[in-house]
């Protein structure tokens, strides 16, 4: 099947929404892709020519994606947390960056609650 | 929303004046600032920087990955040392 970027596109799926499944493309990259290779978006991914697919690897070779891509943004977090900024420092303790609330929410950061035993309710 | 590209970078002046001083004599000094909204400029590489937190200065080596950041980034204005271990009776 199209192995694109190291990733299966899914065969059912329209080619528009099938490109997504790669790190770094969404919609709107996806349909400038397609745009570019002169492709049906709406077109079915198993439906691919083989030329097809060879043309939209060669618009999304100047596109960073997948590895390339994780590993900037890794370095770009490696890069705040060295030099110690407050946003770095937010990274180390796994904790929301942009000044929102940490009392309640925020568990995309901070991952599953961790209930701390012995906290009573207030007596009045 | 972004600063105007017009008026270039903020710099407090008095520190921009400082850190000229600084740089024109050769000499390496800690400059004391309360301006924590100034951007951490190329000519500030190499000094060291105390800025103030509202309570004391936290002395801030510049190093060239900081330049585009401001200096209150790197001053904490607050310190959480963790939740006490138990309620004293």
């Amino acid at each position: 099947m199209a192995r694109i970027a190291g990733i299966d596109l899914p065969k059912f799926k329209k080619i528009k929404i099938a490109l997504t499944y790669i790190y770094g493309i969404g919609n709107t990259t996806a349909l400038q892709i397609l745009e570019a290779a002169d492709i049906d978006p709406e077109k079915k991914a198993r439906d691919l020519t083989d030329e097809e697919i060879t043309n939209i690897r060669t618009e999304i070779g100047d596109i960073k994606v997948e590895g390339e891509l994780r590993s900037e943004v890794q370095l770009n977090i490696k890069r705040l947390m060295d030099i110690g900024c407050y946003r770095g420092i937010r990274h180390r303790k796994g904790l929301p960056l942009r000044g929102q609330r940490t009392r309640t929410n925020a568990r995309q950061r901070k991952g599953k609650r961790k209930t701390v035993a012995g906290k009573k309710k207030a007596v009045k | 929303m972004a600063r105007s590209l017009k008026k270039g970078p903020y710099v407090s002046y008095k520190l921009q004046k400082k850190i000229d001083a600084l740089n024109e004599s050769g000499k390496k000094k800690l400059i004391k600032t309360w301006s924590r909204a100034s951007v951490i400029s190329p000519d500030f590489v190499g000094h060291t920087v105390a800025v103030h937190n509202g309570n004391k200065f936290i002395p801030v080596y510049v190093t060239e990955n900081m330049v585009g950041h401001k200096f209150g980034e790197f001053s904490p204005t607050r310190n959480f040392k963790g939740h006490s271990s138990k309620k004293l009776k």
